[in-house]
């Protein structure tokens, strides 16, 4: 247990590794100069942009740059911004091209509105999407059963934006029910935080409502098919008590994993949804970033991106071996 | 985005191994059998009909995608279309688009033609790299396996939108977008491939027939293309399917977020990401792309479904889906 736990935090440092090598050599190698994006690309001289340059650390190598980053990360460091010398304790993620707030500073600020339009999605596609599989497995063949595969091969066959979109179109624009969404802090106002993130929370919730209803079904039938679900039937156990005590514990154990791995995967769902309904979480943050080339945003972004699918993954392998008996972690 | 794995094959299940590969008839007909197959069939194939030929279906409407119409849109109300259903009339079939009047039928039809060569160029990427790695996984040896084995769990776990986003807004715009497009979504989209191939060919490595090419004296090389390539065309071919309509909710995702095709080349996901600013004053704008967006990927993934289906050596006679 504790070598898997070992092995598996050095996978995860050798990801995050690789991923910010990737970030960094890609905004490199590439075209495209971010400090004539932050001087200004026609009012901009030469003089200038060489002082914009050395202040955003852009006149050092590539590599220096890269080390700079990774100290700055473990031990924090000092970035000079003109006269004055700033201070990043550690985990600095440096400070952002375009408006020189700490990279940290902008994430954590955004980060609750993320986790506010994914958690309310998750409640809303574990409902639809477990209790539509249930349903599915147990009428197997039969009416709800067909009309559930239907709804969720349309399920996944709309993308967010476009279920939003209509979901807008008619909640906002023909039935006026809702406002149209802007965020509210859940602290200011629990109500209009709730009514502005219905649309979004439906739109993100539906297409992986059809995928959890999917793997459900499949899954309660694999363990309706089991010997142990066999032998409690012959004990003659009522059939309620079958399937809630013992069928659903064998067929939700796959869901915690892909649910572990789901909400690390939040910036990526994230991402389109945010942009969609204008949330200014960190979805939208980091599409904003990447068109300014704000460079340590978006490695601050990938990183806690990586990081969050990484544990996420790990968090599903242990849940694993703790709801399901027969494996065990080596 | 990124399609769900099965991290057990089907085959690989079963003690004696897959029974002899269905004949392409068998599995035609069993296809033909499966009514929303059929469906998906239809639809899919008017879709790659329209978008092969786009320029002709648009010079037909005797319109194309890129001439501004600036006198069909109204200029006091912000250039919405003139005219009821969003300008729709016998010159513009499915109506203009807001703000530049551009013909909206001629838009769409070309759009097609993106949505749909990204996502098969994406697939052919995918499935060619996928099978490739796959192979050398199942038969290169323990370390080359363990090795592959680590890459195919990182591709797979990768925050491949985003770092996608990241790679098309630094690439420059002289480097064909729809290339690019299928590029980077076939280098982040091989890993189910992958590993599917991977989980096949050991199952298969130890079969009868596989030793006895062996025994005979066939070079590893002859071993793998013709003894072991062959029976990992059907799982292949299965999950290939899939990856079409995935490829096109991420092309059409990527071009959303302002990230994919260039104008004036039209696509549906550039269409609708133009469509949020105006689905108060012109829902048809919004509607055309969503809709056809939404019957292709849906025909496509129909289509995949039954053709799992008619392929699944488990799944006997033209008994359907009731698995």
């Amino acid at each position: 247990m504790l070598s898997y736990l070992v092995r598996r935090v050095v996978g995860a440092v050798v990801v995050l590794f690789v991923l910010s090598v990737a970030v960094f050599a890609i905004f490199y190698l590439l075209p495209g100069d971010p400090a004539q994006l932050v001087c200004g690309v026609k009012t901009c001289s030469a003089d200038r942009l060489a002082l914009v340059r050395q202040k955003l650390g852009l006149d050092q190598p590539v590599a220096m740059q890269y080390w700079q980053f990774v100290t700055g990360l473990v031990v924090g460091r000092d970035v000079s911004a003109g006269p004055t010398v700033l201070h990043c304790p550690a985990p600095c993620l440096g400070f952002s091209f375009q408006t020189d707030e700490p990279v940290l500073a902008l994430i954590t600020d955004r980060l609750p509105v993320s986790l506010s339009l994914t958690l309310g999605a998750m409640v809303l596609w574990l409902t639809i999407g477990v209790g539509g599989g249930v349903l599915s497995a147990l009428r197997r063949g039969r009416f709800v059963d067909r009309a559930t595969t239907a709804l969720v091969l349309g399920g996944m066959s709309v993308p967010v934006f476009v279920s939003g979109l209509l979901l807008l179109m008619v909640f906002c624009v023909w039935l006026r029910w809702l406002p149209f969404p802007s965020y509210v802090p859940l602290g200011s106002d629990p109500a209009a935080w709730a009514a502005n993130l219905v649309l979004p929370w439906f739109a993100l919730a539906l297409v992986q409502a059809a995928t959890y209803a999917r793997l459900t079904r499949t899954s309660m039938l694999e363990t309706l098919a089991e010997d142990h679900i066999r032998t409690a039937r012959a004990y003659g156990l009522r059939e309620s008590r079958v399937v809630g005590r013992h069928a659903l514990r064998g067929a939700l154990t796959p869901l915690a994993t892909m649910l572990a791995i789901d909400v690390g995967a939040v910036l990526t769902s994230a991402a389109l949804t945010e942009t969609l309904f204008g949330l200014p979480g960190l979805g939208q943050l980091l599409v904003q970033s990447v068109n300014t080339l704000d460079l340590p945003v978006v490695v601050g972004l990938m990183l806690l991106a990586g990081f969050a699918i990484v544990i996420g993954n790990v968090v599903a392998d242990l849940l694993y071996a703790v709801l399901d008996r027969r494996v065990s972690l080596t | 985005m990124s399609v769900p794995v099965e991290t057990t094959t089907r085959a690989g299940t079963t003690e004696d191994g897959p029974p002899p590969a269905r004949s392409a008839r068998v599995v035609w007909r069993r296809l033909l059998a499966d009514r929303p197959a059929v469906f998906g069939l239809a639809f899919a194939g008017l879709a790659v009909l329209v978008a092969l030929t786009a320029p002709l279906l648009s010079a037909l409407e005797g319109q194309d995608p890129v001439t501004f119409h600036p006198e069909l849109v109204d200029s006091a109300r912000g250039g919405v279309p003139l005219g009821s259903f969003g300008g729709v009339s016998a010159e513009h079939w499915l109506g203009v688009e807001p703000q530049t009047g551009r013909d909206l039928f001629a838009r769409t039809v070309h759009g097609a033609q993106i949505s749909l060569a990204v996502a098969v160029g994406a697939a052919v990427v995918q499935v060619g790299l996928g099978v490739a790695l796959g192979l050398a996984a199942g038969l290169g040896g323990r370390w080359l396996d363990h090795l592959l084995g680590r890459v195919i769990d990182l591709v797979i776990a990768f925050p491949s939108l985003i770092f996608s986003v990241a790679l098309l807004a630094v690439v420059p715009d002289s480097f064909p977008r729809p290339l690019l497009l299928m590029l980077i979504l076939g280098l982040f989209g091989w890993g189910g491939t992958a590993r599917i191939v991977r989980a096949q060919v050991l199952s298969l490595r130890s079969r009868d027939h596989v030793a006895a090419a062996r025994l005979a004296g066939a070079r590893p090389a002859r071993v793998a293309f013709r003894e072991i390539l062959p029976g990992v065309v059907a799982p292949v071919l299965s999950y290939a399917a899939i990856l079409l309509p995935s490829n096109m909710i991420a092309e059409a995702g990527l071009s959303f977020l302002g990230v994919g095709v260039r104008p004036p080349t039209p696509s549906w996901g550039q269409m609708l990401s133009k469509a949020t600013t105006w689905f108060r004053g012109d829902p048809v704008y919004v509607l055309v792309p969503a809709i056809l967006l939404f019957l292709t990927v849906l025909s496509f993934s129909l289509l995949a479904d039954g053709l799992r289906t008619a392929l699944d050596p488990r799944a006997g006679g033209l008994a359907r889906r009731a698995e």
